[in-house]
C-alpha cells in the first residue's frame, strides 16, 4: 500500500500536505480510492467556505458509491482543484497527486494531532483484519 | 461463512476484489468495473453466474404445472429450446422471483432463478406441486455452474473453445438454447449484449473459464455487470422489484399474460389493481450521480408527484447518469422531474429505456 511518509492522514482516509506557505493542500487516500474504485463524480467546496474540523466539506463517487470527504482541519478554503471535476479518474491514477482543495489552517495545532503514516498504515490495516 | 462458486478460486487467482454478494463470496471486479463494462460492450467479456441457481422440472405435464406458476405463458414455448422470461408472483401478484424457463421437452423444464431468492423459489415451487398434489420432481442443480460470456465477440470466441459449437449454436435465436455435449448454451443475457449465457458441470467450470481467457475474453465482476444491466434497463430483482411490487408498476407488463383462458397465482389480482405507478428511465441533466432510493419529484398543476428512483448509477457508455424509477403515471416520458440528492434538486429527464442495447446509445 502506498502512503507517502511526507504526508499527514485524517481517520477517514484524507491525505494532507504542509505547504511552505502556511496553507495544506487535501486529498483522498489510495487506500480510499481503492475501496471506492472507478471514480465517476467529484464535487468541489467553494473557495472562501470556512470549515470546522471534521466537517462535510466535498464528495467523491465512484461507480460504486458516494463518499463525503471531510475538512481535516479547520480553516478556509483558498484553492480547489477545478480540473480534477472533468477527470475524477485521475484520483484512480495517482491519490497523492489528485489534490482536492487547500485550505488556510484556522488552527495549525490541529495538524499535530493528524496521523503519521506509520499510524495511518497501521489503521487501514487494522480495517482489513 | 459464504458460500463460493466452483470458480472462488480462479478469481482469486486472477486478482479479483471478492464482496460478500447476498452471502456469496463473488468477484466485484478485476481492476477497473469500467474497463470490463467497455471490453463487454465492445469486445467480449465473462461472469461467473454460477450463484444464480438452475432447478429441473421433471415429470409428466410440467406444461401444465408452469402455466400456473408463473405469469408469462409458457405455451409460448413451443419449440424445444426455447426460453421465456416471467415472474413468478404471490396470489397478491407481489413479485417472488423474475426467471427465466427453458423448455426442453414435455417432461423437462429448466428454470434459472436468483441467488437470493433461490431458497424461497424452490420452496415455493414444492409447495405449489404439493398443494396441487402434481407428480413432479423439482430439483436444484448445484452441481452446475454458470458462465455468461456477453459482447459482440462472445459468440466467435465461445466457437473457438467448445469444439462443435458453432455448427450447433450458430442458428440460435435470441432466447433459444441447445445442449452441446456437457455444455447447456443459451443465446440470453443480461447485459444488452449478444453472447451466450452457458450451464456446465462445476468440475469443468475453471477448466472452461481459463480456455475463454486464453482466447481474449476478459473477466467481469459483479460491478460491471449492474452498470451493463441498467444500461440495458434490466430489472434486478430486490431494488426494481419485489414482493411488494406487482409486475405492471415494475416495467414488466409485458412478461404478463391476461389475455389467454388460462388462470396462474396473482392473476385475480393483477385484473383486478388499477396501474397508479410505473418504471421510467431518467437522465440526469445536471452533474452528479443517481442512486437508488433518492426521491423523484415533479410539480405539474399545482400538484406535486413524487417517486422513488429503483437503480441509480453511472453509464460508462453514456458518461453520464441514468437510472430507473418507479413514479407515478402522470410522470411520463419526456417529462422534467427533480431528483433529490443530498441538499440539493437536481434536474433529469424521463425517458424511454433501455438506455444502450448493442452498443449503441438509444436516449
Amino acid at each position: 500500500m502506498q502512503v507517502p511518509a511526507d504526508l499527514k492522514y485524517s481517520k477517514s482516509h484524507e491525505w494532507v500536505k504542509s505547504e511552505n506557505d502556511g496553507t495544506v493542500t487535501v486529498g483522498i487516500t489510495s487506500h480510499a480510492q481503492e475501496l471506492l474504485g472507478d471514480m465517476v463524480f467529484i464535487e468541489l467546496p467553494e473557495v472562501g467556505r470556512t470549515l470546522k474540523q471534521k466537517e462535510e466539506c466535498a464528495v467523491a463517487e465512484s461507480v460504486k458509491a458516494a463518499a463525503d470527504v471531510y475538512a481535516p482541519i479547520s480553516g478556509e478554503i483558498v484553492a480547489v482543484n477545478s480540473p480534477l471535476v472533468d477527470a475524477p479518474e485521475k484520483i484512480n491514477e495517482d491519490a497523492f497527486s489528485a489534490w482536492l482543495f487547500k485550505m488556510k489552517p484556522s488552527n495549525p495545532s490541529e495538524l499535530d494531532g493528524l496521523l503519521s503514516a506509520a499510524a495511518y498504515t497501521e489503521l487501514v490495516e487494522n480495517e482489513e483484519h | 461463512m459464504l458460500k463460493t462458486t466452483p470458480l472462488n478460486q480462479t478469481h482469486r487467482d486472477m486478482n479479483a476484489k471478492m464482496v460478500d454478494f447476498g452471502g456469496w463470496d463473488m468477484p466485484l471486479h478485476y481492476g477497473s468495473q469500467l474497463d470490463e463494462h467497455h471490453k463487454v460492450r465492445q469486445d467480449a467479456g465473462m461472469f461467473d453466474v454460477s450463484h444464480m441457481l438452475s432447478v429441473d422440472v421433471k415429470g409428466h405435464n410440467v406444461r401444465g404445472f408452469l402455466r400456473r406458476l408463473v405469469a408469462n405463458n409458457v405455451d409460448k414455448l413451443t419449440i424445444p429450446g426455447k426460453a421465456l422470461y416471467s415472474c413468478m408472483l404471490t396470489p397478491q401478484g407481489g413479485i417472488i422471483d423474475d426467471l427465466i424457463i427453458y423448455f426442453l421437452s414435455e417432461t423437462w423444464f429448466r428454470i434459472v432463478v436468483n441467488a437470493g431468492t433461490a431458497d424461497k423459489d424452490v420452496a415455493w415451487m414444492q409447495k405449489q406441486r404439493d398443494d396441487y398434489a402434481v407428480d413432479l420432481e423439482i430439483t436444484p442443480r448445484r452441481d452446475l455452474a454458470m458462465i455468461a460470456v456477453q459482447g459482440p465477440n462472445a459468440r466467435t470466441k465461445v466457437w473457438q473453445v467448445i469444439a462443435g459449437s458453432q455448427v450447433a449454436t450458430e442458428a440460435l435465436k435470441q432466447f433459444q438454447s441447445v445442449e452441446v455435449g456437457p455444455y447447456f448454451i443459451a443465446r440470453t443475457g443480461y447485459t444488452g449484449e449478444d453472447g451466450f449465457e452457458i450451464i456446465l458441470p462445476a468440475a469443468e467450470a475453471p477448466k472452461f473459464w481459463q480456455a475463454l481467457h486464453a482466447v481474449g475474453v476478459v473477466p467481469a465482476g459483479l460491478g460491471a455487470r449492474d452498470t451493463l444491466r441498467l444500461e440495458a434497463g434490466m430489472n434486478l430483482y430486490g431494488q426494481d422489484m419485489d414482493e411488494t411490487k406487482h409486475p405492471m408498476e415494475s416495467g414488466l407488463a409485458w412478461t404478463v399474460d391476461l389475455k389467454a383462458d388460462r388462470d396462474f397465482i396473482g392473476k385475480q389480482v393483477l385484473s383486478d389493481t388499477p396501474v397508479t405507478h410505473h418504471l421510467v428511465g431518467l437522465v440526469l441533466l445536471d452533474r452528479g450521480v443517481l442512486r437508488s432510493h433518492q426521491q423523484v419529484v415533479m410539480q405539474r398543476d399545482g400538484v406535486e408527484h413524487q417517486g422513488e428512483i429503483t437503480s441509480g448509477g453511472f453509464s460508462p457508455t453514456m458518461n453520464q447518469s441514468i437510472a430507473l424509477a418507479r413514479v407515478p403515471t402522470a410522470v411520463s416520458v419526456g417529462d422534467e422531474v427533480d431528483v433529490v440528492v443530498r441538499d440539493k434538486k437536481l434536474r433529469a429527464k424521463v425517458v424511454k429505456y433501455p438506455f444502450v442495447r448493442n452498443g449503441k446509445v438509444l436516449v
